[in-house]
């Protein structure tokens, strides 16, 4: 359902103009911002490779050291810090001030880390104030998604609620579909010459990316200037029934802590491991496993989460008619089950060995440069296959040709790249298309299911938590924990699709046996 | 179903004590295999960040044992303790 025709809808359900008006803008208010957070987080994440050669030299390992401190420590530990941080402060001051703070914080962050002199420039002040900024983003980051949420749903009508609070559910995806498309446009952007362009990009390029974001916050943020604190919220503040201590009330209370645990394990872990198998884990299976060219696995996915996406308010919408429960838990299942045939086909679509090379279309090109202030000299071997079904594969071997003609260089670089032709093309389209469709199913209604689990007075505490836990650590290792899987059980390709299997299964089992269907209609108590 | 509920809590609780095992049994194995910074890091912040979630999972196989699943709150008026 697109934007406006649901606003349409609403029209034909007789709801008065200016209601339809002031729900138009809250959703658009939250889910601008909310959409510019992820963007702002994912750009660095899009951009590792080339921030670590600006910032974390291999070489040093020091600077190594922060490099795996910045992935790992902003993505996962700091994101539930976040959530404990504003959540709490979300339920003592309200909604609107704490996701303005959030939006600040994290465009702010985002901003000044493309102004960052690199570590040629100011040595290992460079990783370090980055590392700072980084875990200010994913600070930032865990506050953001409960009060924007939070907040929706606090001014959607009982029935409607699923729906409404859908539109925040877009925001991650079209966050990673905006800063993979600004980061692709800006990369071909710099210079007529392509080749030239990647490379002045990679120089000083990818810091517009970074910079841009600056423009987007400072809409974003007057446009949230304009808004009113959530009315359910706005109530409990002026009858003076807001929670004195919003974390002793969500984790130290077993009524509440039970329900804290039960969103963790029969919800958001299952939740967090099928969007980041369908959106991360599939890009770099495609890119790292499959060897596709680094842009096709980069529009694969464009073009899949742009197919995708309306499917969660499809689903939102959904789940206002039929109940949150069943189609989370359908999402998890068919992941489970499917999973490894999906990704069993990536990988024999871009497979050389069911595909027949045109041997007299093979081309080998060497080129020799010298290797400044040394006799020796740097070759770069680069050989295309063809295929019968168009699959352009390209191998460069690079290695050093010493002056002493005993010398061999031991393990040579060698860099495989295949560039598919449409049909396959598409195909993988289609593939990612379905499993984004599963991430819609179990990502669409969970904030309405999150809202409605909790009480307003301590409902931006206790729902941030169980998401940024089951969201930002199983589904923010998913990747990480699958390329470990892949080294440390070699035989298989497709072993790093346990982790998400296991946990996605877990979840749905807790999910049947202990969530209940019932829409809770009242949020205002 | 309250019966399974409450028998399901046994995996859990049993559940938390095995996930730690074989998550610190594997990052020892690895560590020991890659002594690098790098790897020590990683596994460092699987331990911690993992153990916690474990015990989450064992109070939520003692909730479930002791029947506090049998039924949820449906308003905060139900939230009492």
């Amino acid at each position: 359902m697109k934007f406006g025709s649901c606003f349409l809808y609403l029209k034909s359900m007789n709801q008065p103009a200016n209601e339809v008006q002031s729900i138009r803008k809250i959703i658009t208010a939250s889910s601008v911002g909310t959409l510019i957070e992820w963007y702002d987080f994912y750009i660095f994440g899009s951009l590792a490779t080339v921030i670590a050669s600006q910032f974390f030299p291999k070489t040093n390992p020091t600077a190594a050291l922060l490099s795996t401190l910045a992935t790992f420590a902003a993505g996962f530990i700091v994101r539930p810090f976040g959530a404990l941080v504003f959540g709490r402060l979300g339920d003592l001051i309200g909604r609107k001030y704490t996701f303005l703070l959030t939006l600040i914080i994290m465009g702010s962050s985002t901003f000044a880390i493309g102004l960052v002199p690199g570590y040629q420039t100011i040595g290992f002040a460079a990783p370090i104030i980055v590392l700072i900024l980084r875990l200010l983003q994913g600070l930032a980051l865990g506050g953001e998604y409960g009060g924007a949420a939070t907040y929706v749903a606090e001014h959607a009508p009982p029935n409607r609620r699923g729906f409404f609070t859908s539109w925040i559910q877009t925001t991650a995806t079209l966050g990673l579909f905006l800063s993979l498309g600004i980061i692709l446009i800006t990369r071909h952007s710099l210079d007529a010459d392509r080749v030239k362009s990647i490379a002045k990009f990679n120089e000083w390029g990818w810091r517009i990316p970074f910079l841009v974001s600056i423009f987007l916050v400072i809409v974003s943020v007057y446009i949230r200037l304009r808004m009113k604190e959530s009315p359910l919220y706005a109530k409990l503040k002026t009858e003076g029934k807001t929670s004195a201590n919003p974390l002793k009330e969500s984790f130290m209370r077993r009524s509440n802590l039970k329900m804290v645990l039960l969103a963790l394990f029969g919800a958001t872990m299952g939740q967090g491991v099928v969007w980041y198998t369908g959106q991360f884990y599939a890009q770099s299976f495609i890119e790292n496993i499959c060897k596709v060219d680094f842009e096709q696995s980069r529009t694969i996915l464009i073009w899949a989460i742009l197919f995708a996406t309306p499917f969660f308010v499809v689903f939102g919408n959904w789940s206002d008619k039929i109940g949150r429960k069943w189609i989370m838990l359908t999402g998890m299942l068919l992941a489970v089950i499917t999973y490894r045939p999906l990704f069993g086909k990536l990988f024999s679509i871009a497979d050389e060995k069911n595909k027949t090379e045109v041997l007299d279309k093979k081309q080998i090109n060497t080129a020799i440069k010298p290797i400044v202030s040394s006799e020796n000299s740097l070759r770069t071997i680069g050989t295309k296959h063809l295929y019968d079904d168009g699959t352009l594969v390209t191998e460069t071997k690079t290695d050093t040709v010493y002056a002493d003609a005993g010398k061999t260089t031991l393990k040579p670089d060698i860099k495989v790249s295949k560039l598919l032709p449409g049909k396959n093309y598409w195909l993988m389209v289609a593939i990612v298309f379905v499993m984004i469709l599963y991430v819609t199913m179990v990502y669409g209604p969970i904030a309405a299911f999150l809202v409605e689990l909790f009480p307003t007075k301590i409902r931006y505490t206790s729902m941030s938590l169980p998401y940024h836990i089951g969201n930002g650590i199983f589904g923010g290792l998913t990747p990480f924990i699958a390329l470990l899987l892949t080294t440390i059980y070699t035989g298989d390709k497709l072993i790093g699709l346990y982790y998400s299997m296991i946990v996605a299964g877990l979840c749905f089992l807790i999910g049947v046996l202990y969530l209940r269907n019932t829409i809770d209609r009242d949020v205002n108590d | 179903m309250n019966a399974l509920k409450r028998i399901a809590g046994i995996l859990w609780i049993i559940a938390g004590p095995l996930a730690i095992y074989y998550l610190a049994r594997t990052a020892i194995s690895e560590i020991n295999k890659k002594p690098v910074i790098d790897t020590k890091i990683q596994w460092a912040v699987f331990v911690i960040v993992f153990i916690p979630i474990a015990i989450g999972i064992i109070i939520f196989g003692f909730y479930a044992i002791k029947g506090e699943y049998d039924h949820l709150p449906g308003s905060s008026a139900e939230i009492t303790d």
